[in-house]
């Protein structure tokens, strides 16, 4: 049974995981509706506390919220604490005052899910904490390989890029091996993080050996702004030895998919005709992002009282 | 009572000075020990039941940080003053990272004088080592040890470029005072906030290397041969850094060191629930550096025992790890949580005081850590075995941030005597000042 917090794929098991996919396949028949919404949520109050910017990840939040009926709220305090008055906790206890059914956070630095959670009554939902992890992005990817290929044991994933400073990395690392598949990543070797086969995967520098005969070849976004020249010598280096283009993909199997957490650096992590065509499967990923987010919502803040949620979603979105 | 007749009876006496582990009792007069030995005549003295209790030179912290003048929200002479004897230390050496920085005599003058209207404890200024904790400009080491300096160090704020800390060593020597070493490398440490390795890559969080700490100890300890100074290096965490001091030991450079409570009792692993209170520099390590340092205290390669005593508020430690402060409190836990190696049986009841009490004075050239007749009677009263839960809003600390906070502890000082005086006892509290 899930906890009352979703702060990352490592708490979970693969019962967890199995029932948040199964409920995810529910939620994506009611993103196909003409009036995508169910009552489920109806009167339940959901913070977005997002102290790092994002577009993408507050609108599938959002979305999923409000086709579940919620009240969605979006709050977001400067990013660091330091400039204001009120420390991260604060503004926390300040948020729980007001009585939300779940608050979901952003922050760029890892821990701060976890540090809220500790002092909040209401469930915490991690929407990416630094480089720690991103674990409604490791679902919607599990979602996606699961749709494309029906299943998940068994499979060979290769995560390529920035490991050190990913959470979606971290999150995709555990979330893959707990249901049993066989993780690799590569990168250029300061993005390598320490002791990385400590999380259960095998490391590879060279991007072919890695990705030989994978199943899935994720590409991981590259901060080329702040990184180039300390972690790898150029972007045009980068992109000719760890960027996935069509050359590279055959060396995977034949009928591998290619994934990117998004927003692309076109023609840098992925050519520009990968990014757009099969066998990139983005926009999808895209798309089951909501509906995971809609299954985490509706079990972690949908419960009546540290209950079991009721199940009118279900027959909601078969009515 | 004041600097009276003080009788304690039926001890177990521990005087790492005079390799003295024995029952007994210990009377003090006019300040000083007047005599040590069984069945003493205490006639006129109070008399103190020690029931078995240890007794043993105050402890000596050769590192601390009391935060006046500048920051007393988080701590001041006369409260870190008050929660070290509480902790059985009866001196403490404070560091200069105040602000105003020590780095001018008239600083070391107020502070001494702060301590000695304030401060239970005896305290001993350690001076800046260059202006303004700046890297650049030696202070005036020579002065400054007039006032009272003890020692001369940048801490927090290494010296980064090599050609300072060779003359700041070099002139050093004129004053025959230690230069204490806060060794890292501020370059590799760069925004580490938590030990490199599986620890920091399951945290998501910046990892700082031990290679950081080691090639600065290895820096140090070529620049302490070079010049023939005394290098003090402080709060040793890295298996490499051991090692390193080890060996300069055995070809004959003069240098001492110190390792804190947390560096010998806890790996990186405390931090694994982001609780900024486990956030210190150097961080926490692996186990395998936990072990080399405890073999290093028990060789003795490493010297002391060091609390780096750091007091910072609940409002600055309740922040995200990468901006929290670093450091801890650990005047009250140091006993129970060192006694650990006691209890392990990797050290014996003495040798754990020696490393308390005898060495730290030794290094700052003070008295204390003996028992010995005529000396002054600075002493703690300690129970081994009394197990209590520390809450940090319970002890006299104006700061909390303890990794031990609302643990079960075994051991606590239960009196603390200074210059003869009774200033702290389990039941009654501080007495004095």
């Amino acid at each position: 049974v899930i906890g009352r917090d979703l702060l990352g794929i490592e708490d979970l098991d693969r019962a967890d995981i199995e029932r948040i996919l199964d409920t995810a396949e529910h939620m994506r028949e009611v993103g196909r509706r003409v009036v995508k919404k169910v009552p489920t949520l109806r009167g339940r109050t959901i913070v977005n506390l997002f102290f790092e910017s994002s577009t993408r990840t507050k609108a599938s939040f959002e979305i999923a919220g409000k086709r579940l009926s919620a009240d969605v709220i979006n709050f977001s305090p400067s990013s660091s604490s330091l400039n204001k008055s009120e420390s991260i906790l604060d503004t926390a206890r300040t948020l729980d005052a007001m009585d939300p059914d779940a608050v979901v956070v952003r922050h760029a630095v890892a821990g701060v899910p976890r540090q809220i959670a500790n002092v909040l009554d209401a469930p915490v939902i991690n929407a990416g904490d630094g480089a720690h992890e991103h674990p409604t992005q490791a679902l919607l990817d599990l979602l996606t390989v699961r749709l494309e290929k029906g299943r998940v044991d068994g499979l060979t994933v290769a995560i390529i890029g920035d490991i050190l400073h990913s959470r979606v990395a971290r999150s995709n690392i555990y979330a893959f091996g707990k249901m049993g598949a066989d993780v690799r990543i590569a990168a250029p070797p300061p993005m390598i993080p320490a002791a990385v086969e400590t999380l259960g995967v095998k490391a590879f520098t060279n991007v072919r050996e890695a990705i030989e005969g994978a199943d899935v070849v994720m590409a991981l976004r590259i901060q080329n702004e702040r990184l180039s020249g300390t972690y790898f010598p150029s972007v045009r280096e980068y992109s000719s030895t760890f960027g996935i283009d069509r050359e590279k993909l055959k060396f995977a199997k034949e009928d591998a998919i290619v994934m990117h957490p998004g927003p692309v650096n076109r023609g840098v992590e992925l050519s520009h005709d990968l990014t757009d065509h099969r066998p990139s499967v983005i926009l999808d990923q895209v798309r089951n992002g909501v509906a995971i987010r809609m299954a985490i919502l509706y079990l972690l803040a949908g419960r009546p009282q540290d209950g079991e949620p009721k199940l009118a979603v279900e027959s909601g979105a078969e009515s | 009572v004041s600097e009276g007749r003080i009788c304690i009876r039926g001890a177990r006496i521990l005087d790492p000075a005079a390799d003295r582990d024995e029952s007994g009792d210990v009377l003090i007069e006019g300040g000083v020990i007047a005599a040590v030995g069984a069945a003493l005549d205490a006639s006129g003295a109070e008399v103190i039941e020690a029931n078995g209790a240890w007794i043993a030179p105050g402890f000596v912290d050769l590192h601390t940080h009391l935060r006046e003048p500048g920051q007393e929200y988080k701590e001041d002479i006369a409260s870190g003053g008050r929660s070290a004897v509480a902790g059985g230390f009866s001196a403490v050496a404070c560091m200069a990272n105040t602000q105003p920085v020590n780095d001018d005599p008239a600083m070391t003058d107020f502070i001494i004088d702060r301590a000695k209207q304030d401060s239970p404890a005896r305290v001993y200024p350690i001076a800046a080592a260059t202006r303004g904790l700046e890297g650049v400009v030696m202070t005036e080491m020579s002065t400054l040890v007039e006032a009272g300096a003890v020692a001369f160090s940048d801490d927090g704020k290494t010296i980064m470029d090599g050609g300072v800390m060779r003359r700041v060593l070099e002139y050093s020597r004129l004053v025959t005072a230690p230069v204490i070493t806060h060794a890292e490398d501020r370059y590799l440490v760069a925004n580490g906030v938590v030990n490199e390795g599986p620890v920091s890559t399951k945290l998501g969080l910046p990892g700082n290397p031990a290679a950081a700490e080691d090639i600065l100890v290895a820096r140090d300890l070529t620049l302490a041969e070079l010049t023939g100074a005394h290098l003090h290096v402080a709060h040793v965490s890295t298996r490499g850094a051991v090692e390193a001091i080890r060996q300069a030991r055995d070809r004959g450079v003069q240098v001492t060191a110190e390792v804190t409570p947390h560096h010998l009792t806890l790996t990186d692993e405390a931090v694994l629930g982001y609780d900024t209170n486990t956030k210190v520099a150097p961080p926490l390590r692996s186990a395998a550096d936990v072990l080399a340092c405890r073999e290093g205290l028990v060789d003795g390669t490493i010297d002391a025992i060091a609390t780096d005593h750091a007091p910072h508020a609940v409002h600055e430690k309740d922040l995200e790890f990468t901006e929290a402060p670093p450091g801890m409190i650990g005047f009250e836990t140091a006993f129970p949580v060192v006694l650990d190696l006691v209890r392990n049986g990797e050290l014996s009841p003495l040798e754990l005081m020696r490393r308390l009490s005898t060495n730290p004075a030794r290094i700052l050239k003070r008295p204390g850590g003996s028992l010995e007749v005529g000396a002054p009677a600075d002493i703690a009263i300690l129970d081994p075995d009394t197990s209590w839960v520390y809450d940090p809003a319970k002890g006299y600390s104006k700061s909390r941030n303890s990794p031990w906070a609302g643990q079960t502890l075994t051991g606590r000082a239960i009196a603390t005597i200074v210059g003869g005086r009774l200033v702290y006892d389990v039941e009654r509290g501080v007495i004095y000042p």
